[in-house]
């Protein structure tokens, strides 16, 4: 049985954008996919060693909030600080008391199961990221080297 | 149940670390042996059914006892 695959692009940086990539790439390796993820712009974010990222019920109407809140709670006060910072430690919290692995045991669970992990050099280059702040195990590349796989996969991905 | 060669308590795990452990798991036992699975997520179950059809792994026995779900694989 030939081994299927699977190509994922990663292009946000948001705590509620982090999961799926990571969470779809782990669980198709564990089926026998050979999966690749390619990180660009946003997606970089993930691939930080130190991972600090956020979420904000502001721009995001398919946000729930506590007690149905999401239902008459005005838009501008989603603006006001302090609140990105609270529903970001409310949906971090959330995650472990369901028993929902955190993003760095994801990502750990990905390069464990040879998950390639890739990063946009241009993006990197960009916005004058430091190749050092970034996991070690990954790749540095462009996008044709990301089509090569990509062609290939079975399903392709854009996150 | 029947007879196991090691087991994995996957209790408080949520999707996808069940399958991702058992794979651990099964990385490292023989062909033919088989590991018993407890897991608390319910998503757990067509989760493994799925592993199983996928990895050629052979899913024994699922079934739900006390709350909890229980599985054998055998490896292949």
């Amino acid at each position: 049985m030939d081994e299927k695959k699977l190509a994922i692009i990663a292009t946000k940086g948001s705590l509620d954008w982090a999961y799926p990539p990571f969470i779809l790439a782990s669980t198709a390796s564990a089926l026998g996919y050979e999966t690749e993820i390619f990180f660009t712009f946003y997606g970089l974010q993930l691939l930080k060693k130190e991972l600090d990222l956020k979420v904000t019920p502001l721009g995001n109407p398919g946000m729930p909030m506590p007690g149905g809140m999401e239902k008459w709670f005005p838009t501008l006060l989603t603006a006001l600080p302090g609140m990105e910072a609270m529903m970001t430690s409310m949906m971090k919290k959330k995650m472990a008391s369901k028993g929902v692995a955190s993003l760095e045991e994801l990502r750990e669970l990905c390069q464990e199961a040879e998950v390639r992990l890739i990063a946009c050099q241009m993006t990197v280059d960009l916005f004058d990221m430091d190749p050092a702040a970034f996991v070690e195990g990954i790749e540095f590349a462009g996008a044709a080297r990301f089509f090569e796989f990509a062609g290939e996969s079975d399903i392709c991905l854009y996150i | 149940m029947a007879d196991f060669d090691e087991e994995l308590d996957a209790s408080g795990l949520n999707c996808p670390l069940p399958i991702l452990r058992a794979k651990k798991a099964l990385a490292g036992m023989d062909a033919g042996k088989v590991l018993h699975i407890i897991a608390t997520d319910p998503g757990s179950v067509k989760d493994f059914e799925a592993f199983a059809r996928q990895t050629g792994n052979e899913l024994m026995e699922s079934m739900e006892e006390g709350g909890k779900f229980l599985f054998l694989i055998k490896k292949a």
